[in-house]
């Protein structure tokens, strides 16, 4: 019996050989794969067994991270002020992943990023673990301040910009949502997200309007339509008289007038004037003698139809659409199928404001690593020139007497030259829903241009008659402005 | 049997007993097991665990008890085979009570802690294996109750159909007030026996009087019969049970011995054939075993959106790496339940002891199980051999189909492995499996008896005055 007796032992050793062979492939072969695996949690524990790094806005981090007091994490992420911070931060949820800042910045903030090798390699050496890095925004905290609790309990959003670089100084969205509630993974965290989800929650707390919705510009997108006379020669100077009819009929149409608000001097209205009065019957046919290939174009220089504007976070597109010539002249006074972001908006008043050259908005300054070495710095840079800077020059003019005396004499500052353009854009078919009121708004002082501001304020409980730009979102764009000219003083 | 005489299991006259060597092999298997526990302790808390003294006697006396009896009984026993349990108990021991450091898989509704009991079972098990050392003078005793073991096994395997199905399988019976038993892990045993038993009577029948036929011999259909039954039993273990490991583990057995005892090739291609059958034909209509299956082609796909058990056991070793989290550092009890103290303990050995550890430990099963059909080469009697050949090959099959399971070799099924996981049938079993061993390695090693000193040869002395 012996011979049959070896050749089991040989079989038995070749089943232990096999498990050995089995256990070098899973432990050594496919170790690195299944280990940094996304469903193995170990990468989620790992993650959160150390402090994030932060979000700065002047210096001081509006993030933080705190000890759990159960459960596998460790960490857990907290804000400040998040509900009016949550525009630029979003949210970083051990439960429901991340968003924007948090999720773009998600390597640097949590330390695995390549750019942080040198620290990481010398914690290797003494034992740290490894460490976060801060990510620094061009932010400005009295703006955003103000911007925020100016629009209150309204429905809206500011964006403002820094004309001169492109830094992003405010970024603020109303209805908010504090992403404290729901940084953990308990059920009080899944109360807290299902409820601000739109499912559950009509008013959308976590769309970021600022940059994230689209509104039509109703008469602010007039500073473009201006631009668009201007660039393509249809008019130059912005004193003389325009060939501007009264009533004034769409093209193409069996005599429907487009109205302009109440009964305004609109017929043959200097360039300077319709602005003053937020002429639509002018802007209106500009945009129709222009046509709508050249209209799109000068939108297109201003930002609009590119579905990538990155701050890093991704801008949704704004449209100035292909469209007939009805359509296309009622685009040219913001309207019909014309779609602007808040911060498309912002974009086109820093563009103004800059003389003519549209700066590429941002707002991550440096990532700096935990060393406090800064391992990316952003240097500003030309995204596209809409304008001549003599063109500007007149579009400034022009909107600097909108502030002084036309629709947005909310918005003045004393010592300060403002220049501003209201806008009351229709919303809902036949203009049932409640409008959106905007303002856009830059301030210029003997130094420079520090900000350009645009404000929107959507279905607000006002009276309808009431919700003009000028009187809704003029002041909110106004102490956005103030507050940054404090800061420059 | 000539041929091994040069190997220093077989007795003779004045070999060594090795006792010694066991000795001091089972103080390094205690040490080793205290260590682990003094880790574990320091890795979780930070300080050496309180518990630690009791532990370290507890399983040094038992240790020691085993050692004094075996001494005293089986002097001649493998010197390994003890050792190596008791350091695969320890370590089970400390990887239990190391999971119980989880609160996460040690609620109430789980249990709670489980590391208690299976020292209550490691306990009651090695005064079985004692028992069985001091009582069971010679093995071939059990020889005589070939028949009587039969009814038993039958009666084991067939019992759990009449008790609910626990965690997907049906391989329990449920006392009141006592708890669960595992009667596979003892039929594991007493089939061992019968089939021994069975198989010595037979052999020659079996072997010989048979056909040729394409190169291979085939069996009577008569000689055929029982062997029929056994692979119907296991089917039905199978079918009614859900129970893949126990069905394999018994078919296996079966064809094993059947060669061992039969010495023809043909066996084993016979046994293949069946078992190949009758798995693809249960595969075909038992949900059961299509989902583990499933889950063995596909361990890391998500299952209604959640990590199965199978991927969160990939990713403990994948974690565990080469070196290993260290002792109490790694996150097993993500598996969840109970499971990763019972089914798979080996992932939590594997995440923080690493590859090196879970090359050791699957080594020293390796060791167990060589030495264990060493005593069967060893042996002198056909029944022993056989005896000896069936446990070890039960307990080979057994170490292969956990962890082969378990690492995503081959498809999962519901087994414990012996001596580490969790389980009270399982280590009190195990204990006896490995007592019978000794006690046959004993009646193998034992020098002959001394010759009767001859008469005539006192007569022819010369005597000088």
């Amino acid at each position: 019996m012996n011979k049959p007796l070896r050749r089991v032992a040989i079989f038995c050793g070749l089943l232990v050989l096999s498990l050995l062979i089995r256990v070098n492939w899973v432990q050594f072969v496919q170790a690195d794969e299944l280990k940094n695996d996304t469903h193995n949690r170990r990468v989620a524990i790992e993650r959160y067994s150390q402090p994030r790094g932060n979000i700065i806005v002047d210096g001081k981090a509006v993030t933080g991270s705190t000890t759990n007091e159960s459960g596998d994490f460790k960490y857990k992420r907290t804000y400040k002020d998040g509900p009016m911070w949550a525009p630029v931060t979003g949210y970083a949820s051990q439960a429901f992943g991340s968003n924007q800042l948090e999720k773009l910045n998600d390597s640097i903030l949590s330390g695995t990023d390549d750019k942080l090798f040198f620290s990481r390699t010398v914690d290797m050496f003494t034992g740290d673990k490894q460490k976060g890095g801060d990510v620094v925004t061009t932010l400005n905290a009295k703006a955003q301040k103000a911007a925020y609790e100016g629009l209150g309990k309204s429905k809206g959003a500011v964006a403002a910009i820094n004309p001169e670089t492109g830094a992003i100084l405010a970024l603020a969205s109303t209805p908010s949502y504090d992403p404290s509630t729901f940084a953990g993974m308990s059920d009080k965290d899944a109360k807290a997200y299902n409820g601000l989800l739109k499912k559950n929650n009509p008013d959308d707390p976590m769309l970021n309007r600022a940059l994230r919705q689209t509104y039509p510009p109703g008469s602010t997108f007039k500073v473009v339509t201006a631009a668009a006379a201007l660039e393509n020669g249809l008019y130059t100077d912005i004193n003389a008289k325009t060939d501007s009819p009264l009533p004034w009929y769409l093209p193409d149409t069996a005599h429907q007038p487009l109205n302009n608000e109440g009964n305004i001097p609109c017929e043959n209205a200097s360039l300077k004037e319709a602005l003053r009065w937020s002429c639509n019957t002018v802007f209106g046919k500009i945009s129709a003698d222009l046509g709508n290939k050249k209209m799109k174009a000068e939108a297109e220089k201003f930002g609009y139809n590119d579905p990538e504007v990155d701050t890093p976070v991704r801008a949704a597109e704004s449209v100035y659409p292909t469209d007939n010539r009805p359509q296309n002249a009622m685009a040219g006074i913001g309207q019909a199928s014309n779609r602007a972001t808040p911060l498309q908006m912002a974009m086109v008043t820093a563009a103004i404001a800059n003389g003519g050259k549209l700066m590429k908005p941002y707002m991550v300054d440096q990532l700096v690593a935990p060393n406090l070495n800064v391992v990316q710095q952003h240097t500003p840079e030309a995204m596209s020139q809409p304008l001549k800077p003599e063109n500007a020059q007149k579009l400034q003019e022009m909107m600097e007497g909108v502030v002084k005396n036309g629709t947005g004499t909310n918005g003045q500052i004393d010592g300060v030259t403002v220049g501003g353009k209201t806008g009351t854009a229709q919303h809902g078919e036949n203009n049932k829903d409640n409008p959106y009121a905007w303002f856009i708004s830059y301030a210029k002082t003997s130094k420079g241009t520090p900000v350009a501001v645009a404000v929107v304020i959507e279905g607000s409980d006002t009276l309808r008659g009431d919700i003009a730009g000028g009187k809704l979102a003029a002041p909110i764009a106004k102490k956005v402005m103030e507050a940054v000219l404090d800061g420059k003083k | 049997m000539s041929s091994t005489t040069t190997t220093t299991t077989v007795g003779t006259i004045g070999a060594p007993s090795r006792r010694n060597t066991e000795l001091a092999m089972l103080v390094f298997a205690v040490l080793i097991a205290v260590f682990a526990y003094i880790n574990v302790g320091l890795a979780k808390e930070g300080s050496v665990p309180a518990g630690v003294l009791g532990y370290a006697l507890g399983l040094g006396l038992l240790a020691g008890i085993t050692h004094l009896v075996v001494r005293k009984w089986a002097p001649y026993a493998d010197p390994l085979m003890l050792p190596i349990a008791t350091l695969l108990n320890g370590l089970g021991l400390v990887f239990i009570w190391r999971l119980d450091q989880e609160p996460q898989i040690t609620t109430k509704q789980l249990g709670g802690a489980m590391a208690p009991g299976q020292l209550m079972w490691s306990t009651l098990g090695v005064a079985l294996f004692l028992g069985v050392l001091i009582f069971l003078k010679d093995h071939r005793v059990l020889q005589r109750y070939t028949y009587i073991s039969m009814v038993v096994a039958l009666v084991l395997l067939i019992a759990p159909i009449f008790f609910p199905a626990k965690f997907g399988a049906r391989i329990w019976i449920t006392i009141p007030g006592v708890g669960s038993l595992q009667p596979g892990e003892f039929a594991k045993i007493v089939i061992a026996i019968f089939f021994a038993g069975y198989l010595m009577v037979k052999r020659d029948a079996l072997a010989l009087a048979s056909r040729r036929f394409m190169g291979l011999y085939l069996p009577r259909g008569r000689d055929l019969g029982p062997i029929l039954v056994i692979w119907a039993l296991s089917l039905m273990i199978l079918v009614f049970e859900t129970d893949l490991g126990t069905s394999l583990l018994f078919f296996g057995l079966f064809v094993i011995m059947l060669y061992v005892a039969t010495e023809r090739t043909s066996w084993i291609v016979f046994g293949l054939l069946l078992s190949a059958g009758g798995a693809v034909a249960v595969a075909t209509f038992e949900s059961h075993v299509q989902e583990r299956v499933q889950n063995w082609l596909n361990p890391l796909q998500l299952i209604n959106g959640g990590v199965t058990e199978t991927a969160q056991a990939m990713y403990s070793f994948g974690s565990g790496g080469i070196l290993g989290s260290g002792l109490g550092q790694g996150y097993s009890r993500l598996i969840g339940g109970i499971a990763p103290k019972s089914d798979y303990i080996l992932a939590t050995v594997g995440e923080e002891a690493g590859l090196a550890g879970v090359m050791a430990v699957l080594l020293l099963y390796g060791l167990l199980i060589e030495r264990g059909i060493r005593t069967a080469l060893a042996a002198r009697d056909p029944f022993g051999k056989l005896l000896a050949i069936g446990l070890s090959g039960a307990f080979a099959l057994q170490v292969f189909v956990v962890a082969g399971g378990v690492t995503g070799l081959i498809p999962l099924t519901g087994m414990t492995m012996p001596f580490l996981a969790q389980g009270g049938s399982s280590v009190i079993a195990n204990w006896a499996l490995v007592a019978i061993l000794l006690r046959i390695s004993d009646t193998a090693r034992r020098p002959a008896p001394a010759p009767a000193p001859s008469t005539d040869a006192e007569m022819t002395q010369v005597v000088r005055p």
